[in-house]
């Protein structure tokens, strides 16, 4: 392990472990905040009991199809504007200003339109994901070096090959960073929506802990959104400075 | 009938080409090319040389089929090249066309895997090709841990594995520095002489279109036409050290003689521009 | 000429998105989401009232507070990380995976330490600016080209010319980025924090009329939130891409 990450480790494990000591000595009420050992205990106690399986599955597997349809839809609309550059031009102010705007205070509207089910909540994630897929797209379509196309003139290739052997793989690293933000901007969204209102999920179970006093439970489960969100954000990491690499591409 | 034999073979020919790009956005169109008149002989090696900008990048797209001629023929192995690239025509192009995705043997590969050639043939031929071309050892590296001049070498590796008849090379030792550039040179005669092809190299240093070429085409400021054609008369297994013969002096002059006068007009189109 | 063209295309966009609007009204109906035209009208009754003034001053108060730490915050651990090679190295990927966190899974935590007060708001839009701003400043300062300082240096430049006449200048526009970012994310926060648990401020106002059924206040209030956030953008983007113009 190099040097920086044992020392990034060693921050975080000395911040959990003052944490800790604070929490058992007192120094921060059992009532707001419990030390993490509890909270890890809570949290094995929920897998393995399988009581909240149902809501941990629903809330994953709404984000999932979130990010999906935000990524597939995101990148089809990419394509299609790149290919009409005054039908660019013309949304560029929009695409510009989009993260501006809070999407998420549409929630309310969605609700009164769709009613308290699992539709606004998707909705309101692809909502927010999916512009940035858009955007990334459409600047991965422009950094892909015109002498491609010649190269793939001379190879005699249609426009179709051209387009999936040659410029799909070159867009493919703005692509993927795409992704990455449609997956955070996804989960963040669906996350925030089940806080406020929602049916049922993780965090509708979470804030009904908080409104039940159930601080072991409360945060058990938010012990296990960090972990997720932590864990899925390194493992995408990760493949992102492979492949960066390995094209050459720096990144910090 | 004359004596056939003895004339050397048409490979491609431009007759009364010219190019004219379009007028946009409010402004008039620009002659870009011409009226050009060439024709290459069979496996001979043609340079072009010419201030920048007269177009003799566009003279090779002309060629290859990627631009439209604006008038004239553009003939390749007796047949008219229009619309897309014919099949036999290589090119190499000066920026680093290599695909960052593909290993360098993946991109060697490349056009063969498209022809739906079996893949130990594939193997076969690209193999012989990046040995012939040096890079054997990197064959499973990626191009971003290469050197620019490897990465050109990989490009002409892609080219040379599909055996084209004619290749073109736009600059493509533009990017490199002086010292690779020489040491490209004689790696081109190499695959020149093995190849059996008919080389067309555009370039803007003379004393590179002089050791290497047959016939070198001198042309004018935009729009480019051939001042002259100068024959150098060097033997077919010629390599850099050509350069001490005496004559590449007098080649290099008579280039510069024609030339000079035409850089300057490009200069000066440059200067009136900028005010 | 270009800026009529953009101004003709903004038009067209908002045109367009008027046009979905009464559509969608049209679908779905009044009770559930009222036409653009009724909500002109409610919402020129509604602004100048005092209850719409009250929340919406609540709401500013917070804001203006967790923007005025997040800037502090951010500028400082940014300047920081990005003056000290090993803390940014070691500190980044903690700040950018707290970045993707959806902090409102913390927000339970926040609401136990201060309840339902001011605080609790501040706080919490504060920890949603925070990271953009320290993030973009660390890159802004880590990115200054070497030879900026080797000529400050030849310049024999004291150490405070050093800073503000050439790293100053030369980060500033990314800084601006950042901040501007971190504006937004900061409204997020404290919006988030009033739909989830407070009993005033505008994002209060939306959830609320969402509970007694009132359409038209819950669009109203939203539809002058987005106008709010959507021109404070521009004029920041406007600040910004002068700043970057003159680097």
């Amino acid at each position: 392990m190099s040097k920086i990450a044992f020392l990034r480790l060693a921050v975080i494990v000395i911040a959990v472990g003052l944490l800790e000591a604070a929490c058992r000595g007192g120094l921060i009420d059992h009532r707001v905040v419990i030390p993490p050992s509890e909270m890890a205990i809570a949290l094995a106690h929920i897998l393995a009991t399988g009581e909240a399986n149902h809501q941990i599955i629903r809330t994953f597997g709404i984000v999932i199809i979130s990010v999906a349809i935000a990524v597939a839809l995101g990148f089809v609309l990419g394509v299609i504007v790149h290919a009409l550059p005054r039908v660019r031009q013309a949304l560029d102010p929009l695409f510009a200003t989009y993260y501006a705007v809070p999407i998420f205070i549409f929630y309310p509207v969605m609700i009164a339109i769709f009613g308290l089910s699992v539709v606004p909540i998707i909705l309101i994630g692809v909502l927010n994901a999916i512009v940035a897929m858009i955007i990334a797209t459409l600047n991965g379509l422009d950094r892909v070096p015109r002498v491609l196309t010649k190269v793939g003139r001379v190879h005699r290739m249609g426009r179709v090959s051209t387009a999936l052997r040659l410029k799909l793989p070159a867009a493919a690293p703005h692509l993927f960073t795409g992704v990455k933000l449609a997956v955070s901007y996804g989960f963040i969204a669906v996350i925030a929506s089940e806080f406020i209102m929602a049916p049922a999920g993780l965090g509708r179970v979470i804030s009904d802990a908080y409104s039940d006093f159930n601080n072991p439970r409360m945060y058990g489960l938010m012990l296990l959104l960090v972990i997720v969100a932590t864990v899925v954000n390194m493992v995408l990491h990760v493949f992102d400075q492979r492949w960066a690499e390995r094209r050459g591409i720096a990144r910090t | 009938m004359q004596a056939e034999s003895s004339k050397p073979q048409v490979h491609a020919s431009l007759s009364n080409v010219t190019r004219v790009y379009p007028g946009v956005a409010g402004n008039p169109p620009v002659n870009a090319l011409g009226p050009i008149n060439l024709e290459l002989r069979r496996g001979e090696f043609f340079a072009v040389v010419g201030p920048s900008g007269c177009g003799k990048s566009t003279l090779l797209e002309v060629l290859a089929g990627l631009q439209p001629a604006s008038s004239g023929t553009v003939m390749f192995e007796g047949a008219p090249v229009a619309g897309e690239v014919p099949e036999g025509i290589g090119v190499v192009f000066q920026e680093d066309a290599s695909f960052p995705w593909l290993t360098v043997a993946d991109n060697t590969a490349f056009g063969l895997r498209r022809a739906g050639m079996a893949e130990s043939e594939i193997r076969r031929r690209v193999d012989d090709v990046l040995s012939f071309m040096g890079l054997k050892d990197f064959a499973r590296a990626y191009p971003a841990q290469l050197s620019g001049g490897m990465r050109q070498r990989v490009c002409i590796a892609r080219t040379l594995v599909l055996q084209p008849r004619l290749i073109l090379l736009d600059e493509p030792f533009g990017a490199l520095d002086a010292q690779t550039r020489l040491l490209m040179g004689d790696e081109v005669l190499r695959l020149w002489r093995r190849t059996g092809a008919t080389v067309l190299l555009i370039t803007h240093a003379l004393d590179e279109a002089a050791m290497l070429s047959d016939r070198i085409g001198a042309m004018s400021a935009r729009p480019g036409r051939f001042l002259e054609i100068v024959e150098t008369g060097w033997p077919r297994d010629r390599d850099s050290t050509i350069v001490g013969d005496p004559r590449f002096g007098e080649i290099t002059g008579r280039l510069w003689d024609n030339l000079r006068n035409e850089s300057l007009k490009a200069l000066g189109h440059a200067q009136m521009a900028a005010e | 000429m270009t800026l009529t063209k953009r101004t003709l295309d903004t038009l067209i966009i908002v045109a367009a998105l008027l046009v979905m609007w009464q559509t969608l009204h049209m679908a779905v109906g009044a009770t559930a989401l009222p036409a653009p035209g009724s909500t002109l009208a409610y919402l020129a009754k509604f602004v100048p009232s005092a209850r719409f003034l009250q929340n919406a001053l609540a709401t500013l108060e917070s804001f203006f507070y967790a923007l005025i730490v997040s800037y502090a915050l951010g500028l400082s651990i940014g300047v920081w990380m990005g003056a000290h090679r090993l803390s940014g190295a070691v500190g980044e990927p903690i700040l950018i995976s707290l970045y993707t966190l959806p902090k409102i899974t913390l927000y339970p935590v926040v609401l136990l330490i201060f309840g339902l007060s001011m605080s609790g708001r501040v706080t919490f839009g504060a920890m949603h600016g925070v990271l953009p701003v320290a993030l973009m400043t660390m890159n802004a300062i880590r990115n200054i080209p070497p030879v900026y300082l080797k000529s400050a240096r030849t310049m024999h430049l004291s150490k405070r010319q050093t800073v503000l006449t050439v790293l100053l200048p030369a980060t500033l526009p990314e800084v601006a980025s950042g901040l501007r970012i971190g504006f937004t994310l900061t409204l997020l926060g404290v919006l988030l924090a009033e739909m989830f648990a407070a009993k005033q401020g505008l994002g209060f106002l939306i959830i609320n009329a969402m509970h007694l059924l009132q359409a038209e206040e819950m669009v109203t209030v939203t539809v002058v939130l987005f106008v709010f956030a959507a021109l404070a953008n521009s004029v920041l983007l406007w600040m910004e891409h002068r700043l970057h113009r003159r680097v």
